[in-house]
């Protein structure tokens, strides 16, 4: 009897050992990625990676242009996969009960939160560069902001869900209808999730270099014209990482310390500034 | 009179609202509109492939773009190989993890713990390619590889496996890298479900003196089993496709081999690395696109499966 006690410690032990060995492991791997980039990346922190646009090696070459080229692309998803995200979280959590459009929707949206993201990065050339023959910032916009429409979709009904029925029957007794209702009273109740998702959405799309490859191609010099291949941080890491030139290694360190701690910080402010919000 | 007018009111405002509706459902509409156009375009864009190749395609073992005759078994052979080392080394440390966070975690350290693996799922996948190419490749070239051809180098079918020159490239490498990178996905959807199951079933177990592994074991993985399973086939769908992370640590080559340690490619890294390459109109691009296609049928499978096995308990 107690030698059967003490085999089911025994075990009980092992198991507990196990546990946190492997907790220890995972977030070793994450002091290991973050050590990494930050002890690489600093090396080469300083103005002239801000201000400086890509160049040759050996040129005191910057990131200038692909801090821009990605602000803008994100940017433009974010205008253009806002309103379709909240549009269709909207109609999922106002009108989607029990429709069978709504929960074909709702699995569509999982589909494409899941989806590669380097098939919609080719989806978008087959539709918008092939056809015109030219690569794009704007294609490169269209890409994130497939990847950004899922997310908010996802974050917009989930809160929706949220706000209570009562305030919406108080609504709908002062005589409103039912888009005020919607839009002055639900949708008010469940900004900052809604806000959650939409910074959310930013954060994944400012690290996404999959579908950027073959849309915005990329750019070694400046570029404002969307209708042109634009630069962009991820693609700037990505061509300088594989380089064999050890400035442009550097380059590719710091750029992806910020953007890592960039992303990073969205996600900290997320989870701390709006309370804790499941997303 | 009153009746009138209330009923005039109620038309003007259904009337709006049904153009406020409409336009939602465009919303709705777009993002179905959005996958079904993803869909089509890489299968028509595909479609060139099979009627060149034949069904064949799909399980002939070739990749020459002299000859220019493709087939996808080389990329489908190494996404599926570097998917399982990547879902195998993931499953005991997500497990571990959400195990402690739900039962041994102090609330203050679990909280930090917990935020700390959900930070690690929002770092970009490029980065952890880069973290792969700069510090799992060394060590795989340096110590992994030399270790495992000095000791099982002359063991009959393991020396298959660990066969090759040590280079660091691979599909153990690009599973190792897949398993940090989905790992914190599997662990957060078990602590949800490990957290989901009744607290009265967990608190009788223990009232019956079972132990903490006792109570996991018996009664919360029995209890979540289908979520368990949900979670890791999420985990499994992310890294099926996921490119970048792959990408830098792959090796780039469309050989089909024993060796876990010889480069080789995924479906996903070889889009990324051949695409460039590939004229338009040609039956290189072709073959990209039935591969993209075939990759977004799995992908739309293991989403589907994990659908329905999360569902059975949240529902």
């Amino acid at each position: 009897m107690s030698s059967r006690a003490a085999a089911r410690r025994r075990t009980d032990r092992i198991a507990t050992v196990f546990s946190i060995a492997m907790t220890g492991i995972v977030l070793l791997m994450l002091a290991s990625i973050l050590w990494t980039l930050i002890s690489h990346g600093i090396r080469g922190l300083s103005w002239q990676v801000i201000v400086r646009p890509m160049g040759p090696p050996g040129s005191d070459a910057g990131l200038a242009n692909a801090i821009v080229g990605s602000l803008i692309q994100t940017g433009v998803a974010l205008l253009l996969a806002t309103p379709i995200g909240l549009g269709c979280g909207i109609y999922l959590a106002e009108y989607g009960a029990g429709n069978r459009f709504a929960s074909a929707v709702r699995f569509v949206s999982d589909v494409l939160l899941s989806a590669p993201s380097i098939l919609i990065g080719l989806f978008v050339y087959l539709v918008l560069v092939a056809p015109t023959g030219r690569f794009s910032g704007f294609a490169g916009s269209v890409a994130l902001a497939i990847l950004a429409v899922p997310i908010i979709v996802r974050t917009t009904e989930d809160m929706l869900r949220l706000v209570p029925v009562s305030m919406r029957e108080a609504g709908a007794a002062l005589g409103a209808t039912r888009w005020r209702v919607t839009l002055s009273l639900s949708l008010r109740a469940a900004r900052p999730g809604v806000l959650t998702g939409i910074l959310l959405a930013v954060a994944r799309m400012s690290g996404e270099t999959a579908p950027l490859l073959f849309t915005s191609l990329g750019n070694a010099n400046w570029s404002f014209d969307l209708s042109r291949p634009m630069a962009s941080m991820p693609l700037a890491i990505y061509q300088y990482a594989g380089a064999a030139y050890e400035d442009w290694v550097q380059l590719a360190w710091t750029g992806a310390m910020l953007v890592t701690l960039g992303v990073l910080a969205i996600n900290i402010v997320v989870r701390f500034g709006f309370g804790r919000t499941k997303a | 009179m009153t009746h009138d007018r209330d009923a005039s009111s109620l038309g003007r405002h259904s009337r709006s609202d049904q153009i406020f509706q409409i336009l939602l459902a465009c919303c709705a509409a777009a993002v179905l509109l959005t996958l079904g156009g993803l869909v089509l375009t890489m299968a028509f864009g595909g479609t060139r492939a099979f009627e060149t190749f034949g069904p064949g395609f799909v399980w002939h073992n070739v990749w020459n773009p002299v000859s220019n005759t493709y087939g996808a078994l080389a990329p489908l052979f190494g996404t599926l190989i570097t998917t399982i080392i990547g879902v195998a080394l993931a499953l005991p440390l997500a497990f571990g993890t959400a195990f402690w966070l739900t039962t041994m975690a102090p609330p203050r350290i679990g909280e930090i713990v917990g935020t700390a693996v959900q930070l690690l799922a929002a770092v970009p996948s490029i980065i952890f390619g880069m973290w792969g190419l700069f510090v799992i490749k060394p060590i795989m070239a340096r110590d992994i590889q030399p270790f495992l051809t000095h000791h099982l180098g002359h063991v009959p079918v393991v020396r298959q496996i660990v066969h090759g020159a040590p280079f660091g490239y691979g599909l153990m490498t690009g599973g190792i890298v897949l398993a940090v990178m989905i790992t914190p996905f599997i662990a957060a959807v078990m602590r949800d479900v490990f957290m989901a199951t009744p607290p009265m079933l967990r608190e009788s177990a223990f009232g019956l003196g079972a132990t903490r592994w006792e109570v996991m074991r018996q009664v919360t993985l029995p209890w979540s089993r289908a979520g368990v399973i949900g979670g890791i086939v999420l985990g499994m769908g992310r890294a099926l496709g996921e490119t970048m992370a792959v990408t830098f640590v792959i090796g780039d080559s469309n050989r089909i081999g024993w060796s876990l340690f010889a480069p080789a490619n995924t479906v996903a890294s070889l889009i990324a690395l051949e695409f460039p390459e590939s004229p338009a109109g040609s039956i290189k691009l072709a073959s990209l696109l039935a591969l993209g296609f075939i990759l977004m049928l799995l992908s739309f499978a293991s989403l589907a499966v994990a659908r329905l096995l999360l569902r059975e308990r949240t529902a």
